[in-house]
């Protein structure tokens, strides 16, 4: 064989390599996967692997997507139009009983809304179809307890995480095997950083969320953040005034928890550039992950993902 | 575009130049307090590579739980574990991600405590680097070496010496220089092709980023301009080709492919794979991916491959190069490191995952035992001694079914393994293949030098097919016997009955016989190859 042939692989060659392995280890070991999708530019790129993991078959899982009814129109928009074309399959699950007692963020504060139409739903959405292992989009750079994780963790009956008794992990040995009930979180995107998946978003031209570039749009300052006026829910304040600025949203989640950065990036260069000098982290626009230091240990024991 | 079931190609070349950078992964370890996460923070800091709100976590953390009196707590920005941050101590891998102008790189922190070397044992497997801190005040400690001599059986090629807290000798030269000689002494059994030794004061950057002042008499690099340019070779490309299939890829009826994860060498359409432990040779018929068609993929590459002939493969089964094939074997001779505190039970049936195989088995014995001082081999204390928690030792395994491997040290990934408890489930030990046995090595031996040379023979295990090709060539050789008996007997008699029952005797008789014969031979030709297929470790150390 010729060896000046080989071609050297990159870093983010390597990196879409082991997400696809781990991928395809968990649909040939577990019975009923599903993946994870909350439309950000994270789940964006896992979909995207899943695609190239299992061609020219589709991938044999469908999505979930965790609708907490309060994400940002344009997401659900994005959501349903990336399904289509795809043609993958697409589940979406709010928690009846949040509906029913009408959990808002704005009334019910940012923890117990997150308790009950994220971590309670996602629990009821899993047992529902009875799924064993489900794929999520987390990365071990976004926070420090995540960088604990295994890629296959581990949860009991209960959903329950314990990081203390976790399985070692060996090469590209994944012990899959679990009790009745039990189940798998799977994080193909472990070893990603952010920098990475705007990389590869750009490499490969994925799509993403239109909300990821800046554009001028409604905000409202409340406690120091810039919230999107995304629909008539969001009541203002005393002394609250609507402002149209060039913003754009450097993660996605629930618009009322989700702060927006003022920025001209309205290119992927733009952005990739942007968060090349950036001195913050990237989850410091989560309202949920400043509810105390070990804010996301405590949530991910609790089942959050 | 859309097919019912198959998945849409991209129409496209969308690939766009993005900055590609080396990668590296490395290890750091040490002993409780060697300040560990105290470099990785440091280090990230003085590169410019902590984001300013997690500094400002780490400024408030820092007088919560900070261990430094007034000064920054450089290890809260790393240790993210709650019971973490309360006992200051690490019990997990964190891994953590960062990138230079050079270089990208990717971190396992690993815990110091002995308690926890299951997670250091983790991050090293993956590693192509360790770095090993040492208290200058202690010098080279038990869990050192312990740490030292399981990187090194888990592959780990190169390492760095961080010989830290040289404030607290008064940066002494001739401390660092006795340490530097006793890591020599131990390690010299332990085949790192590289070791640097650097002294350095973590907590206040000293040789980190930046050269040490007060330590001028050190001529080396700090140690990330030394991680920048160390040269890690990655020995799977030039290694043959191996592809453990990890699913069989089936949208419709006209395709059909073998998805895996390429970890030996390379491959492109037109090879000659041989498929094992079935035994038989094809040829490639393409290299598909979602981007297109590939004429080679690499080791370190996900692909789907599609053959020439219609052969049964399944998850589990290995592609490889027939010029230098993978073993095949139901007998395991390996190392074991023991990961839980119940102890190894002998007889008692685990799971054996290797590669995308996962077959019961069991440990027939334990045969010697490591010594973590040296990582040699020493001889058992006791009859039927078996492996307690963290306990290192060599073992034989009877696997319920055949598997497909290599010699660790030629192959990680198709050398290493992990034995699952089938009640628990959990990961009790990680094994290293030293060499692999099949009770019919004689046999598959034969078979494999007919193989290279013919096709189309019914798709059967290696010893059935064996056995029954033995039973055919006897059989037909003994038509031809008989016929001639019968020939000879009646030209000396003219009694045609005396003939056909003398003939008849002697078929049957002679057919065991032959069958018999035949067998012995094969396996004293097994005898004659085992000195050359099953290399052992011994001598090498590790």
């Amino acid at each position: 064989m010729n060896a000046l042939a080989i071609r050297k692989l990159g870093h983010l060659d390597r990196l879409e390599a082991e997400s696809i392995h781990i991928m395809r280890e968990v649909v040939a070991e577990c019975e009923r996967p599903v993946m994870l999708y909350s439309i950000g530019k994270d789940s964006a790129v896992m979909l995207h692997l899943a695609m190239k993991a299992f061609y020219p078959s589709k991938p044999p899982f469908p999505l979930l997507h965790v609708d907490t009814t309060w994400k940002f129109r344009e997401m659900i928009e994005f959501r349903d139009r990336r399904a289509k074309e795809l043609g993958v399959d697409l589940l979406v699950y709010s928690n009846p009983h949040g509906i029913e007692m009408g959990i808002s963020p704005f009334v019910h504060g940012s923890k117990l809304h997150t308790e009950i139409m994220k971590t309670e739903a996602l629990k009821q959405a899993l047992d529902k179809w009875r799924f064993d292992a489900a794929f999520g989009g987390a990365r071990r750079d976004e926070e420090k307890s995540r960088a604990k994780e295994r890629v296959l963790s581990f949860r009991t009956a209960q959903h329950r995480w314990d990081p203390k008794n976790q399985r070692p992990e060996f090469w590209r040995l994944y012990n899959a095997r679990k009790g009745p009930g039990e189940s798998l979180r799977v994080f193909p995107l472990s070893n990603w950083t952010e920098a990475d998946v705007w990389d590869y978003i750009a490499r490969e031209n994925i799509p993403v969320v239109p909300l990821y570039f800046a554009k001028e749009r409604p905000v409202v300052r409340r406690e120091g953040t810039l919230i999107m006026v995304d629909d008539e829910r969001m009541k203002l304040l005393p002394g609250e005034a609507i402002e149209q600025k060039m913003v754009r949203f450097r993660t996605l989640g629930c618009y009322p928890l989700t702060g927006a950065i003022e920025s001209e990036a309205a290119s992927l260069d733009a952005i990739i550039d942007e968060m090349r000098h950036s001195r913050s982290s990237e989850r410091q626009g989560r309202l949920i992950d400043h509810d105390g230091s070990t804010s996301m240990e405590q949530k991910k024991q609790e089942g959050y993902f | 575009m859309h097919g019912a079931s198959a998945n849409t190609p991209r129409e496209a070349p969308p690939h766009r130049p993005v900055a590609d950078k080396p990668l590296l992964r490395f290890i750091t370890c040490g002993s409780v307090d060697d300040g560990k996460s105290t470099l990785i923070g440091r280090m990230l800091y003085d590169a410019g590579l902590a984001q300013d709100d997690l500094l400002e976590a780490l400024e408030r953390d820092s007088k919560k739980h900070g261990t430094q009196g007034d000064d920054l707590d450089f290890a809260l920005l790393v240790d993210g574990l709650a019971a973490e941050r309360e006992q200051g101590i690490t019990i997990d891998v964190a891994y953590r991600y960062f990138a230079t102008e050079k270089r990208k790189f990717i971190v396992a922190d690993t815990p110091g405590h002995e308690q926890y070397t299951r997670n250091m044992a983790t991050g090293a497997s993956t590693a192509e680097l360790a770095v090993l801190l040492v208290d200058a005040r202690k010098g080279i400690l038990p869990q050192t070496q312990r740490h030292s001599v399981i990187v090194s059986m888990l592959g780990v090629r190169h390492v760095v010496v961080a010989v830290n807290k040289m404030d607290l000798v008064d940066y002494s030269e001739d401390v660092f220089r006795k340490i530097e000689k006793d890591f020599a002494e131990f390690a010299k059994h332990l085949r790192f092709l590289s070791t640097y030794v650097v002294p350095l004061v973590a907590k206040d950057g000293d040789n980190l980023v930046k050269s040490g002042a007060k330590m001028e008499w050190h001529k080396g690099p700090p140690l990330l301009a030394y991680l920048e340019n160390v040269a890690v070779e990655d020995a799977s490309i030039v290694a043959p080709f191996r592809y453990p299939v990890q699913w069989v890829n089936r949208p419709s009826h006209d395709f059909r492919g073998f998805s895996g994860f390429v970890c030996g060498g390379n491959v492109r359409p037109g090879d000659v794979v041989r498929i094992l432990p079935l035994g038989r040779d094809t040829q490639v018929a393409r290299v598909v991916t979602y981007d297109g068609d590939l004429d080679s993929a690499v080791s370190g590459q996900s692909v789907t491959l599609t053959l020439t002939e219609e052969i049964d493969i399944s998850r589990g089964d290995l592609l490889c190069s027939p010029v230098s094939p993978a073993k095949v074997g139901d007998r395991l001779k390996a190392k074991l490191l023991w990961l839980v505190r119940e102890p190894l039970a002998l007889e008692k049936s685990y799971l054996l995952k290797i590669g995308t195989k996962t077959t019961p088995a069991i440990v027939k014995a334990v045969t010697a035992r490591i010594e973590i001082e040296t990582g040699l081999a020493a001889p058992l204390r006791e009859e039927g001694e078996t492996l307690a928690f963290n306990a290192i030792g060599e073992a034989d395994l009877a696997l319920d079914s055949v598997v497909v491997c290599d010699p660790y040290v030629e192959n990680r990934e198709t050398g290493g393994f992990i034995l699952i408890d089938r009640i628990t489930n959990e990961t009790v030990a990680v094994g290293m293949v030293e060499s692999a046995q099949s009770p019919e090595r004689g046999a598959t031996a034969l078979l494999e030098a007919s193989y290279s040379s013919m096709e189309g023979l019914p798709t059967l295990p290696p010893s059935m097919l064996s056995r029954r090709r033995a039973l055919a060539k006897a059989a037909s050789w003994r038509v031809v016997g008989s016929a001639l008996t019968f020939l000879i007997v009646y030209g000396f008699t003219r009694d045609a009955g005396l003939s056909l029952s003398i003939a008849a005797v002697e078929a049957v008789v002679k057919l065991g016989a032959y069958f018999a014969h035949e067998r012995i031979w094969a396996r004293s030709e097994q005898g004659a190859s085992d000195g050359e297929n099953t290399p052992s470790l011994h001598d090498a150390g590790l």
